[in-house]
């Protein structure tokens, strides 16, 4: 197929790791920041096609590991009012707020519809004027378009009906506080592709120059992601810290100008929580003034913030790159997608998740 | 164009309108009417005929007994409904026993406002798959719950077929070395299914792969491989059946990720919905265990039948780490498959 298996082949992959292997003098980290590089990492066992100098360090780019338990918790009491239909993609109906999940209040009675485009939802809403329907707008800047799209066009058709609980995350500023947090040991990054598709990678520039880490943007195949490596750590090797793109079949210098400018229409950049990792300043979109009548906190009163219960579970360290799924005691045991004590176990994006499903072996 | 403008269609509708009533559940003359006009005429059967409780069989031993029930929506689909399913299911069920089926029952939950069109149609694609597999539908049943208590309506069919297999075909009769084939590309049904829900916007031609399975099966057995078990892929796709017979038999199996056929559109809509294909649900494929010397005859006999004409061998049985399913990824990486804790969720990017 077209733009799948050319980017699967194994020939080119032996010969990449190869590459990569002749150029490697010297140990080097490199965190991939999107969990669909993760788990394509994983699945592929393109970890183990690396030399042992190189550690891949998985990111926070999992929307659904990082949304704050206090979202979930106003996502599930919204569902719970009469009347209300709340729309949600379905990675999100797993995660556990601190009384349970999605899929709980869907069983005692509660109106939760999974879809699959934002537009979907305002479908809903055009075809129900009686009820109320609330998006869960979740994600980094590669769903928020579509989001904000889904306001844009509730607002110009005047439709009364449809508000957005809107959680979501902007990766530079993640990227800075990992780079700035005193025990980083990240050393080069392999950029979200399809995120910078969307926004471009100017921004990135700055970072790359402040922290001296190249930052190569990279696709989710497992060429892209081998090539990916081998650009950043050419980098490395030679010294350079520069904004690199593998990606070039789908993303441009400065990304999707239409897409960025009905961001900027519909959200406000503002300071957000982090599941597990905290607060981090000016990463976050709301909506903006002009779309205040849309906004689901407006309509069903405002989110409460909640001390997140310190618990066994360390997915604050695996989205930091602190630490692998594999180093956590409770990993495969006490922790698993069926009774999970972390996010990073229920999404199909966490890393946790990749591990079980794909590397049990190695830790048994 | 001209067959629509000869098409002989009957304008009149039933006085009761043309949607299920709470009293054709009754029992009484409305029920009667019911089955009058949707269900004798399709399952015309002399063991149905005699309208007593229960149907009179004549059997031969051993034989193979199965049920299930059928929910699914929407209840059409491309290329199948509710009906073909129940049927198709059962039938299968018996076959993956290595039995030839022989007879199926079918319960019908109905919900109040449920189109009799649709019905009508669903009860003939039953009779229809009922025909092509070769069963007889000899007894049924027929309720009516309230509006909202169903999704349109829920189908349980049993089934009752004659073991032809001389060995008992099962997950305890595999054993070390034996080859794993498929009878042909996975995904189909579940995309189907998928983009025929009405809020989706997402369209596709992919037709649902729901076909009865017992005409390969019986082959085999006539050729007289010695096949130690079958297991047909259904809503666990085909992760879900390798690990149900690896983790009864305490073996392991290890399959090859490009020996796996997956149509290229399915692989598509896979991609763009975050979905595996591996546990994508099927309604017409199925899995044989077979000795490896006899595993490329059992191959060219399934090729000899439409439903199993994509039929290849993905992998092989081995005897440890048992109860385990690992997949050679197409770059050489070894990784587990498992069955999934739920279902299978559309990821967000």
């Amino acid at each position: 197929m077209k733009f799948r298996e050319e980017y699967r082949d194994p020939v080119a992959a032996r010969g990449l790791s190869e590459a990569i292997a002749r150029i490697v003098t010297r140990p080097w980290n490199i965190m991939e920041v999107c969990g669909g590089q993760t788990h394509a990492i994983v699945r592929y066992g393109l970890d183990q096609m690396l030399p042992p100098e190189v550690s891949l360090i998985h990111g926070p780019g999992c929307p659904v590991c990082v949304t704050p338990v206090d979202y979930v918790d106003k996502a599930i009491e919204i569902a719970g009012r009469p009347g209300t239909i709340l729309c949600s993609f379905g990675d999100m109906l797993r995660v556990p707020g601190s009384g349970g999940d999605l899929f709980g209040a869907k069983s005692r009675g509660a109106d939760i519809r999974v879809i699959y485009s934002p537009l979907d939802a305002l479908q809903i809403a055009r075809r129900a004027p009686d009820r109320e329907v609330v998006l869960f707008a979740v994600g980094f800047e590669t769903t928020a378009p579509a989001n904000a799209m889904a306001a844009y066009r509730a607002k110009r058709e005047g439709l009364q009906n449809f508000s957005l609980l809107s959680s979501h995350v902007l990766v530079p500023p993640a990227m800075r506080a990992i780079l700035s947090a005193p025990t980083n040991r990240v050393q080069g990054f392999l950029a979200a592709g399809h995120v910078c598709t969307i926004m471009g990678f100017d921004e990135y520039e700055p970072i790359a120059a402040r922290y001296r880490v190249p930052i190569v943007v990279a696709g989710f195949e497992p060429l892209d992601i081998l090539e990916g490596v081998y650009l950043c750590l050419r980098q490395l090797e030679a010294g350079r810290a520069e904004v690199e793109n593998q990606y070039s079949r789908s993303a441009r210098r400065a990304g999707n100008g239409p897409a960025q400018e009905i961001m900027r229409e519909v959200f406000q950049v503002v300071g957000r929580r982090w599941r597990g990792i905290g607060e981090i300043a000016e990463s976050g979109l709301a909506l903006s003034g002009a779309y205040r009548a849309f906004d689901a906190e407006e309509r069903f009163g405002a989110v409460l913030a909640r001390e997140e219960v310190a618990g066994e579970c360390i997915a604050g360290l695996v989205l930091c790159g602190d630490k692998k799924p594999l180093e956590c005691a409770a990993f495969g045991t006490r922790c698993t997608p069926e009774h999970p004590l972390g996010v990073t176990m229920v999404s199909s994006e966490g890393a946790c998740a990749a591990y079980f499903n794909y590397r049990r072996t190695a830790a048994e | 164009m001209m067959d629509d403008a000869f098409a002989l269609s009957c304008p009149a509708t039933s006085p009761e309108g043309d949607l299920v009533l709470l009293a054709h559940g009754g029992g009484g003359r409305m029920t009667e009417r019911l089955l009058d006009s949707v269900f004798r005429p399709a399952f015309d059967d002399p063991l149905l005929s005699p309208r007593h409780d229960g149907a009179r069989l004549e059997l031969a031993s051993p034989l193979a007994f199965t049920t299930d029930s059928y929910v699914v929506k929407p209840l059409v689909f491309p290329g199948g409904d509710i009906g073909t399913l129940a049927v198709n299911g059962t039938v299968n069920d018996l076959a993956m026993c290595g039995a030839r089926p022989g007879f199926i029952s079918a319960g019908f939950i109905l919900e109040e406002g449920l189109s009799i069109a649709l019905l009508t149609r669903i009860v003939i694609s039953m009779r229809d798959a009922a025909q092509a597999a070769g069963v007889r539908i000899v007894t049924g049943d027929l309720k009516v719950v309230d509006r909202g208590k169903a999704d349109g309506l829920f189908i349980n069919t049993s089934g009752i077929g004659s073991i032809v297999a001389p060995c008992p075909v099962e997950p305890a009769s595999v054993v070390p070395g034996d080859a794993v084939i498929l009878s042909g590309d996975i995904g189909r049904h579940g995309i189907a299914v998928l983009a025929a829900r009405e809020e989706l916007s997402f369209e596709s031609s992919i037709v649902s792969d729901c076909a009865p399975l017992a005409e390969p099966v019986l082959a085999l057995f006539a050729a007289g491989i010695a096949v130690h078990c079958l297991r047909d892929l259904t809503r666990g796709g085909l992760a879900g059946g390798l690990v149900e017979v690896t983790e009864t038999a305490g073996l392991a199996v290890e399959i090859s990720e490009p020996a796996v056929p997956v149509r290229e559109d399915v692989g598509s809509a896979c991609e763009l919905l975050g979905l595996d294909p591996f546990h994508v649900a099927n309604e017409g494929r199925f899995l044989v265990f077979v000795p490896a010397g006899q595993a490329n005859a059992a191959i060219e006999i399934l090729r000899r039948h439409p439903v199993s004409v994509g039929a290849t061998a993905i992998g092989t049985v081995a005897a440890c780490p048992a109860g385990q399913v690992t997949c050679k990824s197409v770059l050489g990486g070894t990784r587990i498959i498992d069955m999934l804790s739920g279902e299978q969720l559309p990821r967000i990017c």
